[in-house]
């Protein structure tokens, strides 16, 4: 299988290195050993003193290990960025699309184009949403869509992330600390900023406030508080944003709005920006035993009292099985190709997929429906045969749990490593905001393998993360 | 039939609660079957809050209590007319598709029992097989007040062989899955004409979606279909779904509660 390597065109002697990445080269060049392993000491205290640690959504792990921060950049020309945004922008209207509808007529499964069962009996369908259309018709505010790359001009969408996808702190603060430590590379190369985010974010969930909100609204972040892994980010984005970061015990339901306990007394809250699921918000509509949510903030949402971002029902889209028809979205809904491309996907549950991926088990990538974190997969490729057999033996026992993919030739970038340079594998997770306007920073979360030959990025199997840059025109 | 109802909720607390958020379907269904001549609900000391209609068509009402108070009353008073329509909810408005009730939950989900229980039901027809399916529960499951509690599921029931109405519903939601049927709660009210069956006046029963019909309810408990001696309110996956009342108080002791029901018939 051959890999391709972001930074070179070509294989041995006719390599040359693409123009996205010469500057690159000269720096790596330039910085003797010594150099390299200060900085790299210096990165992590940095990394650190911000105490950013936390492990990238559904990972688990250890929640204060220290996420590996490797200082070679991964970089865009503005060309191949320009078609990704179009993709990604697309993927997103579409997926917003789809929620508006399944919460509506079901136009999409009356039409025969996706299977009922798959979205009505979904865990993350929420009935107690069904005839809501939240402001501006945006179900998911956030899309995080993880996309892996395997050619010059080959990008698959591996998976989306439609409720609150995290690690957009790791694209804030790699960029903040390779500023910080290397001031001249972002001199001598024209790199867009990502700085613009917070802003973006914050316009995106004003943009959603219920009709009844008169003047500016008053955007909160829900955190489930200071145990949860991601809190160093809600705390960060709070502070970017200039809004308040708020507990479940901060906010409460009075008449028909939603309030927040101040010192100066209540305040009303029109969006709330939560990163809470669903099965937490409100324990008078979802699980009655949660002590995260406000009680009644359903009541008040559905009647138009305050707008949830992402809303309550989102994670319907993002499902494994359901991916499998995001082109089908696209088409149905915009009347457009998908200008992203799935991973083709063979779906266990379904017969003649089920015979296919056990024939082919060894060359496969299989992974369950509601998995995450890169736990409870199998790499075919990379595991022995008594590995393989025992995956067989668990899809055979429950195939509607289990999906397929071919093993992908995931492109590689220069990381540094013990020896010096070498590729790794990586991946990337944009962060798409749908509001009033669709919008898409340049740049994203890098994650990279750092294991020698793994395609395994996720945190809790030993990857790390990059600085993500998109050169300008 | 003209009924008139009397429904009366008091919580009282050992020690004052700080505030009270509660959630209501206690609104009758506007279908074909019943017409709301006059219908009030009260929460003492409370504040209305935000109302809705879900998609599954039930008007959904937020109140909210600031305390501190030591005792809470929630009073529901009102005259319905109602028409005997078989069970048949004609004429109700909702978005939610009947797929979604597919889905099992918890106190709804067959274990092997209700499996088999529901592979003895038979009929030609899908209204027939409904038919049975009550039948067979109410076989399997006799009303007995006092021995199943609120978080009784439907195998725990079957197993015991006794049970109350929401038990019936649950295990017809059970089996009624099991044969590919989507069922669903219902939660309302139940005229007793004395004749001597058993029976509640805040009662639940089940519905199923069939064919040609929509939803159908189906009153294991009482070897029926709702007729003109039902009210009903809402619906949901299961009995805390489709509670007519759901709440959480904040701060407060022990919470105490006390239900009075009382359905007539109005004099024409």
């Amino acid at each position: 299988m051959t890999q391709f390597n972001e930074m070179y065109l070509g294989q041995g002697q006719s390599q040359s290195v693409r123009s996205p990445y010469a500057r690159l080269q000269d720096w790596v060049a330039a910085m003797p050993q010594e150099l390299r392993s200060l900085k790299q000491a210096e990165a992590e205290a940095l990394f650190r003193r911000i105490g950013i640690t936390f492990a990238v959504y559904g990972e688990g792990g250890d929640p204060d290990r220290l996420i590996p921060f490797d200082m070679f950049p991964r970089v865009f020309a503005a060309a191949e960025w320009a078609k990704l945004e179009k993709g990604i922008k697309q993927r997103a209207r579409a997926l917003n699309a789809f929620l508006v509808d399944v919460y509506g007529r079901g136009e999409i499964i009356r039409a025969g184009r996706i299977p009922a069962r798959l979205v009505y009996q979904n865990e993350a369908y929420e009935k107690a949403v069904a005839g809501f259309v939240p402001p501006k018709g945006v179900y998911s505010h956030i899309v995080g869509v993880d996309i892996v790359r395997t050619g010059p001009d080959e990008f698959f969408v591996l998976e989306d992330n439609c409720r609150t996808p995290s690690g957009v702190s790791y694209m804030l603060e790699s960029r903040e600390i390779m500023m910080r430590m290397f001031p001249d590379l972002f001199r001598n190369n024209r790199i867009e900023p990502v700085d613009g985010y917070s802003e973006k974010l914050r316009r995106t969930l004003a943009s959603v406030a219920p009709k009844k909100c008169k003047g500016e609204p008053t955007v909160v972040i829900l955190t489930p508080g200071h145990f949860n892994s991601a809190y160093y980010e809600h705390s960060l984005l709070a502070d970017l944003m200039g809004v308040e970061l708020v507990e479940g015990q901060d906010l409460f339901v009075d008449g028909e709005y939603c309030w927040m306990r101040t010192t100066e007394g209540p305040r009303r809250v029109d969006v709330i920006y939560r990163r809470i699921d669903d099965a937490y918000l409100d324990p008078l509509c979802f699980r009655p035993d949660s002590m995260l949510g406000i009680p009644g903030l359903m009541d008040v949402y559905r009647s138009g009292g305050v707008s949830i971002c992402s809303a309550p029902g989102a994670g319907v889209a993002d499902d494994k099985a359901v991916y499998t028809y995001v082109p089908e979205m696209v088409r149905f809904y915009l009347g457009e190709e998908p200008i992203l491309k799935n991973v083709p996907t063979w779906q266990c549950g379904k017969s003649d997929d089920l015979k296919y991926v056990l024939d082919q088990l060894p060359e496969l990538v299989v992974k369950e429906v509601h998995g995450s974190g890169g736990y409870g997969m199998l790499v075919g490729p990379k595991c022995s045969r008594e590995e393989v057999e025992r995956f067989r033996a668990k899809i055979v026992e429950n195939p509607g749990n289990y999906i397929a993919q071919p093993t992908l030739a995931l492109s590689s970038v220069p990381t540094f490593v013990e020896e010096g340079v070498a590729p790794r594998h990586v991946d990337l997770r944009p962060y798409c905001l749908v509001g009033e306007r669709i919008e898409l920073v340049p740049g994203g979360l890098t994650r990279v393998a750092l294991k020698e030959g793994s395609l395994v990025v996720n945190s809790s199997q030993g990857g790390g993360v990059k600085d993500t840059w998109v050169l300008a025109e | 039939m003209r009924l008139t109802v009397d429904h009366v909720t008091r919580y009282v607390y050992d020690r004052p609660v700080r505030s009270l958020v509660q959630s209501h379907r206690l609104q009758p269904s506007v279908f074909a079957g019943q017409k709301v001549v006059d219908w009030s609900v009260t929460v003492s000391g409370g504040q209305k809050g935000a109302a809705h209609k879900d998609g599954a068509g039930d008007l959904v009402q937020g109140w909210t209590v600031a305390g501190p108070v030591s005792e809470i009353v929630v009073a529901v008073r009102g005259t319905v007319e109602t028409v005997d329509l078989t069970g048949v909810l004609r004429g109700f408005k909702e978005i939610v598709a009947p797929d979604c009730y597919l889905r099992g939950t918890t106190p709804t989900r067959a274990d092997a029992n209700l499996a088999a229980l529901a592979a003895t039901a038979d009929g030609a027809t899908p209204l027939d097989l409904a038919h049975s399916l009550s039948a067979v529960v109410a076989d399997a499951i006799t009303y007995k007040p006092g021995v199943t509690h609120a978080h009784t599921t439907a195998a725990e029931a079957l197993a015991l062989g006794v049970g109350v109405c929401q038990d019936h519903a649950h295990a017809m939601i059970a089996v009624a899955r099991v044969r590919g049927i989507a069922g669903r709660y219902v939660s309302g009210y139940l005229f007793s004409d004395s004749d001597g069956q058993a029976h509640e006046a805040a009662h639940a029963w089940a519905e199923l979606h069939l064919p040609g019909l929509g939803w159908v309810g189906f009153d294991p408990a009482n070897r029926t279909c709702p007729d003109d001696r039902y009210i009903r309110l809402g619906s949901g996956f299961d009995a805390q779904d489709a509670a007519p009342i759901r709440g959480i108080a904040r701060g407060g002791g022990k919470e105490e509660m006390d239900v009075t029901v009382a359905i007539l018939q109005a004099a024409q």
